[in-house]
């Protein structure tokens, strides 16, 4: 190893640096990767594609159509209030507000599981303080919009997190620019800056759906299986609760969350790199 | 207006004229936010303090703190997101360093690789690692390898936990280095350092290092967070770090369960506080 770094001569072993990550992730994420997507295309130890025809009926279907409309309306909601509070924040005049709002995004946004259902529970559950106050009718909680509140407090968080470095890069001369060419607000709005942020937008309903997606705890602890979502269904059917063969399902209804799952980042990876080229 | 491009931070100030409307605007926005965020910290923590029966009383906190696995618990925790992170960094850094330097093509399949695990939701990651498990020790059953696959699941420090745990926080670890290396022109540093004749672990624990502190301070709290938080992948292989005590320990007591959410609301916080602090210096250097 006494070559200097100056180029990446034919010969040079500096690459073996990147040998253990490659190693560690062939085994830890490739080979659960291919025991799933083995064990989705296997029935009573043969191929076939039964699994994933039955992990797209009945319940089942029913309850991915229920997660992907949650984390859909979620995400937009999210998204849409996030937004407007960032903006709210990033052009704010206090630096104190500025900074109490960001630490509080990065506690919340990271704040999730069962404490967070622990928290509304408290405050919205049928014996909760609020709810109490109120006078909300028993069970409001535990529906699919109550579930939509709940995650809109890990959510919110995390948009005003994604969106305001974004909003920091609008410039001001941007606007100056328009309103001296006499652009009116709408169309500096309209034909600057939302051309501008539309990357960064997309990409945090992206990053929003993700989360909302894939969150089992909160759920868990909140609903059981009041609102049928997949995450839910997955763990039912891992945890052996039900007949021995359905851990297959498992494996075919985790491929289904992949490629779903999937599905989405493919819109969002293109776009980050976008939004960098832009605001910097 | 040449002269304004160091100002975009405070763009509000630019434009004085459009004030007085804006303030109606964005207390229009503040105060549902605040309703909506600060009410449910309020009300939790008032259902822990008060009950019609007793009046107010903090003995909820005080029977949290002695409850049985409390310590055992938090330990596991902090052990498990300790052992993460020296192990993320650990092969993530030399890994991005190593292609940076010397193999620029293989780039974009570590950066492909170390999106992957955002595609795969934490469910269906443990439901691939559950089902390997098994299917592992059956078939190392006959090999030395099976003790280690056993060791690696040990209740008192499961590995495999790390080993998930270290592939879940993969990406971000590696968008918060990448962002990192960006800011500085690596190669030089480390041709400059070697040519000066620095070994190489010297190079990176007082070359690259310090000048990553910030990402390094990112990728460590995501970490931690994440692990400390963590409940899906470690209640459904069994195992019981905070995350997953809470929810055995609270059962039917509303008010203790309530009480350890507040306690780990605080313990991000103060995680998000400590790691700002330690590495604030550099943040606000790049502030100005």
């Amino acid at each position: 190893m006494t070559a200097a770094v100056s180029k990446a001569r034919p010969g040079s072993r500096g690459w073996l640096g990147a040998l253990p990550l490659l190693a560690f992730f062939a085994l830890v994420f490739g080979v659960p990767a291919v025991v799933m997507v083995a064990g989705a295309f296997t029935a009573q130890g043969r191929p076939s594609l039964a699994n994933l025809a039955q992990s797209l009926q009945g319940g089942y279907l029913t309850a991915m159509i229920g997660s992907v409309r949650l984390s859909a309306v979620v995400a937009l909601l999210g998204a849409v209030l996030g937004t407007f509070l960032a903006y709210a924040v990033v052009t704010s005049r206090s630096t104190l507000l500025r900074e109490a709002v960001l630490t509080a995004s990065g506690v919340l946004a990271n704040f999730g599981g069962v404490p967070l259902a622990f928290f509304w529970i408290a405050t919205l559950g049928n014996s909760g303080v609020v709810s109490g106050l109120v006078g909300l009718p028993s069970g409001s909680l535990y529906t699919f919009w109550g579930l939509v509140v709940v995650y809109l407090y890990f959510s919110i968080p995390l948009m005003v997190l994604a969106m305001a470095p974004a909003l920091d890069g609008l410039r001001p001369q941007w606007r100056e620019a328009a309103a001296g060419s006499g652009a009116t607000a709408w169309q500096y709005w309209r034909f600057v800056a939302l051309p501008v942020l539309a990357p960064a937008v997309l990409g945090g309903v992206v990053l929003l759906f993700g989360a909302a997606f894939s969150a089992y705890a909160t759920a868990n602890a909140m609903v059981g299986t009041v609102v049928p979502l997949v995450t839910l269904k997955i763990a039912s059917a891992l945890t052996g609760d039900v007949l021995v063969g359905y851990e297959n399902i498992a494996l075919a209804l985790s491929l289904d969350m992949v490629v779903v799952a999937g599905l989405v980042m493919a819109v969002y990876l293109p776009l980050q790199r976008r939004t960098s080229r832009w605001l910097r | 207006m040449a002269a304004l491009t160091g100002l975009e931070r405070v763009s509000g100030a630019a434009r004085p004229a459009a004030r007085p409307r804006r303030a109606w605007w964005r207390a229009a926005v503040f105060l549902p936010a605040a309703l909506y965020f600060l009410v449910p910290l309020g009300t939790a923590f008032w259902y822990t303090v008060h009950s019609p029966a007793t009046g107010v009383s903090l003995s909820a906190y005080g029977e949290l703190l002695t409850a049985d696995g409390f310590a055992r618990s938090l330990s596991l925790s902090l052990g498990l997101a300790l052992a993460t992170i020296v192990l993320v960094l650990a092969l993530a850094l030399p890994a991005m360093l190593a292609v940076r330097l010397f193999a620029p093509r293989l780039r974009p399949v570590m950066e492909v690789l170390c999106t992957l695990p955002l595609v795969v939701p934490p469910i269906t990651f443990v439901a691939g690692i559950g089902t390997a498990l098994r299917g592992g020790t059956d078939l190392l059953a006959p090999t030395p390898f099976w003790a280690t696959l056993i060791a690696a699941q040990d209740p008192a420090f499961p590995v495999v936990l790390v080993l998930a745990y270290v592939v879940l926080v993969l990406p971000f670890v590696y968008r918060s280095l990448d962002a990192g290396l960006r800011t500085m022109d690596v190669r030089t540093l480390v041709e400059a350092a070697r040519n000066l004749g620095a070994s190489w672990p010297y190079v990176l624990a007082r070359v690259i290092v310090p000048n990553l502190r910030p990402a390094l301070a990112g990728a460590s709290f995501l970490t931690l967070a994440l692990v400390l938080g963590e409940y899906t992948v470690a209640a459904l292989l069994g195992y019981e770090p905070f995350a997953v005590w809470i929810v055995t320990v609270s059962g039917s007591k509303g008010q203790l369960s309530v009480a350890v959410s507040i306690l780990s609301l605080l313990l991000i916080w103060l995680l998000l506080l400590a790691v700002s602090t330690v590495f604030g210096k550099s943040r606000g250097e790049k502030r100005k």
